[in-house]
């Protein structure tokens, strides 16, 4: 359904006369820019150079980071959920998690602990946001993972809820290690690529650094304000 | 609340600012810190100039053609299924938001941080319209428990306060009952704001960043409100100052950069969060219904005009953090949501002269903001200009600077005048010299002789030393 516009030719109109000038209406390109800082930032590294970055980043944002391949996975997003104190888990539904092996955990292994685990279903409406508000755990995917910020980003869909990474009490992003690149920079520029392919990008797309935090009180940092108080980062090899 | 703080005038908020000691040690704190973070995220890049670089090329093409990209941004949003409103004014906007609220017959609004709904002073129309509205940002919460009390600083809006304060405020007002632990204040306003989200029938953010090719916006925080805001309630709402946009995806990231690095130091937020349009067919959160509301207010007077560079901004604060005036008297001084450098420019262009004409005065113009502004904003020349246009076109020069001027002018103008007020000059100050300095100054010279001493004028006139040097000197 398209939306509506109101208003809008007076409001251009007086723009264009501030500006001395008829309206613009068309023809205006992206000039190619004199500077482009962003591109020699961390320029040829390889991956496991990025991987290097990450860790270090890792440490100044407040977040663990687990390196394992998917034979260990279940074993080691077992170790972290644990550690967590156990659940309920949330987890988005995607078939990636089948494919790295991890039905036998999740939806046997954890239910048979009483480790209550979720899975977001579109079609259950407003039940999803109730159980990832009573969730200790929220699981989710890495799309792009960005190594200089140490930043995981998240594209949103029907079964892919945006809240699994903000109402549970600690966060879990699983990164297949193919999806590191130096920083946000690569990442932008994919997603333009993509709107240019002609897919509509994603409602929401979340770039997530970390549990959530804040300042506002005598600059003292509070690490677990609205979002997650704790977070954890695997990486699974894959390359 | 409007873009104007407080009915003090200029002086007493300035001397309220002076003498309160805590605020004064906080931001000499805060400056001292953020400016170390802020130099350490600059430094580690090794080009930050060509940053700077590229942010101005980027602001300044945006600037240029703005009706363009705010046109293919409408569309972008439309085609995506959002509503957009173009508000002229304040009053435009707030009718607008104001009728969305009423449609969707909502009782309760939860709101992200925005300095633009602070301009339009959008939370008292929707109260005054009867519906609650409660802000989730750590700070702007503090302040709005305590009744309302004004933001001091566009980043870190409760810097003025301390914990001990919070403390007592949340005890009064909600109850609490823990220690002034910020671990434990800010738990308490998680649980407390939890239970708002859930319940909120409207969710009402800023925008850091829209983005035209796309028709989206982006939201850069680090607590998660602002996900929140925008995931729970059925109805979401954006308001956009309207030079906050970019071309594409690629000059966000520039920007988004840009900002977090000068803002707090960081490579980026705990949160950047790019929105498009409504919610998709299936989705479980996220909003049904989403408006975007482009705000002038003021603005497009700026565009074209000589001041057009400080639409550049993109609200890091950064000038701020460096600013050695604010240092000293605070945020509260400016009488304005609008503090420091950027403040003192800004304020008057949006708010006008008759309100604001001290602040471009508020300054030593030693050029520390234009330094470490990330998109080069001249902004201390842009307060001269200030001070230019007050004086020679407004005729609103500080008094004192005009009694000064124009005895400066007539004794300058004349040589026998200039004589005579160079020599009879220590004799008329001698009932106010002690040795050879002045402690309790008349008239004009008072405001600097309360705070120290002014140095006496010199018995012997260089013109007439010089005239006694060519002599060699013989006659002293």
């Amino acid at each position: 359904m398209t939306g509506t516009i109101q208003n809008r030719e007076a409001f251009l109109d007086q723009i264009a006369s501030s500006l001395g000038r008829g309206r613009l209406s068309k023809g205006v390109k992206v000039p190619a820019w004199k500077h482009r800082p962003q591109d020699q930032v961390l320029n040829g590294a390889t991956p496991d150079e990025l991987i290097e970055v990450l860790k270090t980043q890792c440490l100044k944002i407040h977040t663990s980071l687990v390196m394992t391949d998917s034979k260990n996975l279940p074993e080691t997003l077992n170790e972290v959920v644990s550690n967590y104190g156990g659940g309920p888990v949330v987890s988005w539904k995607d078939d990636r998690f089948s494919k790295w092996g991890l039905d036998s955990l999740m939806k046997k292994e954890w239910p048979s602990n009483n480790i209550e685990v979720y899975e977001w279903d579109h079609t259950k409406g407003e039940e999803n946001i109730r159980q990832a508000e009573k969730a200790n755990v929220g699981i989710t995917i890495s799309e792009m993972t960005l190594a200089e910020s140490g930043t995981v980003v998240l594209f949103s869909d029907k079964d892919k809820g945006r809240t699994v990474s903000f109402l549970p009490a600690t966060y879990i992003a699983l990164i297949p290690k193919s999806t590191i690149v130096p920083r946000i920079t690569q990442a932008a520029r994919e997603l333009r690529e993509l709107h240019h392919s002609g897919s509509q990008v994603a409602s929401c797309i979340n770039f997530i650094t970390g549990p959530s935090n804040s300042a506002d009180i005598e600059l003292n940092l509070v690490v677990g304000v609205h979002g997650p108080v704790k977070a954890t980062y695997i990486v699974i090899d894959d390359l | 609340m409007a873009m104007k703080i407080g009915t003090d005038n200029f002086k007493e908020r300035v001397g309220n600012g002076i003498n309160d000691s805590f605020m004064r040690g906080a931001v000499a704190g805060a400056q001292n810190s953020m400016g170390v973070r802020r130099q350490n995220a600059t430094e580690e890049l090794g080009n930050w100039e060509e940053w700077r670089s590229h942010g101005e090329e980027i602001r300044q093409h945006v600037l240029e053609n703005l009706d363009y990209y705010l046109e293919q941004l409408s569309e972008n949003v439309a085609k995506r299924g959002g509503h957009v409103f173009f508000a002229q004014t304040a009053d435009q906007a707030n009718e607008y938001i104001k009728g969305v609220v009423a449609k969707k017959n909502a009782k309760k609004v939860v709101k992200a941080k925005s300095m633009v709904t602070e301009e339009i002073s959008l939370n008292a129309t929707l109260e005054q319209a009867g519906c609650t509205v409660v802000e989730t940002d750590l700070g702007e919460y503090i302040l709005q428990v305590d009744d309302h009390d004004p933001p001091s600083h566009i980043v870190v809006p409760a810097l003025h306060k301390n914990k001990e304060q919070i403390r007592d405020v949340f005890a009064k007002k909600l109850g609490y009952q823990k220690t002034e632990k910020p671990e434990e204040l800010a738990w308490h306003a998680r649980e407390m704001l939890r239970q708002e989200y859930l319940t909120a029938d409207i969710g009402i953010t800023g925008c850091n960043f829209a983005v035209a090719e796309t028709g989206s916006f982006s939201l850069v925080t680090n607590e998660g409100n602002a996900d929140l805001v925008t995931s729970l309630p059925k109805t979401q709402i954006t308001v956009m100052g309207m030079e906050r946009l970019v071309p594409t995806f690629e000059e966000m990231e520039v920007l988004v950069s840009l900002l977090t690095r000068s803002a707090v130091g960081q490579k980026l937020t705990s949160y950047i969060t790019v929105l498009t349009g409504p919610r998709e067919e299936h989705d479980v959160d996220g909003p049904e219904e989403f408006h975007l509301v482009i705000v002038d207010n003021g603005r497009s007077k700026i565009l074209g005009g000589e001041f057009q560079s400080v639409l550049q901004c993109i609200r890091c604060a950064a000038c701020i953090n460096v600013c050695p005036v604010y240092r000293h008297v605070g945020g509260h001084s400016y009488g304005s949501i609008y503090s420091g450098p950027i403040g003192a420019v800004l304020s008057p262009l949006l708010g006008g002269y008759d309100e604001y004409k001290e602040l471009p005065y508020a300054s030593t113009l030693c050029g520390a903001c234009t330094d470490v502004c990330p998109v080069k904003i001249p902004l201390h020349q842009l307060l001269h200009k200030h001070r230019q246009v007050i004086v020679e076109q407004e005729g609103k020069a500080p008094i004192s600077e005009k009694l000064a001027m124009k005895a400066f002018g007539l004794g300058a103008a004349s040589p026998m005048l200039y004589k005579l007020g160079s020599k009879v000059a220590p004799a008329a100050m001698n009932p106010f010299t002690v040795g050879d300095k002045i402690s309790k100054g008349p008239g004009p010279l008072k405001a600097w002789t309360d705070i120290r001493e002014f140095p006496a004028p010199n018995k012997e006139r260089f013109r007439d030393w010089y005239k006694n040097r060519e002599k060699g000197g013989k006659e002293s």
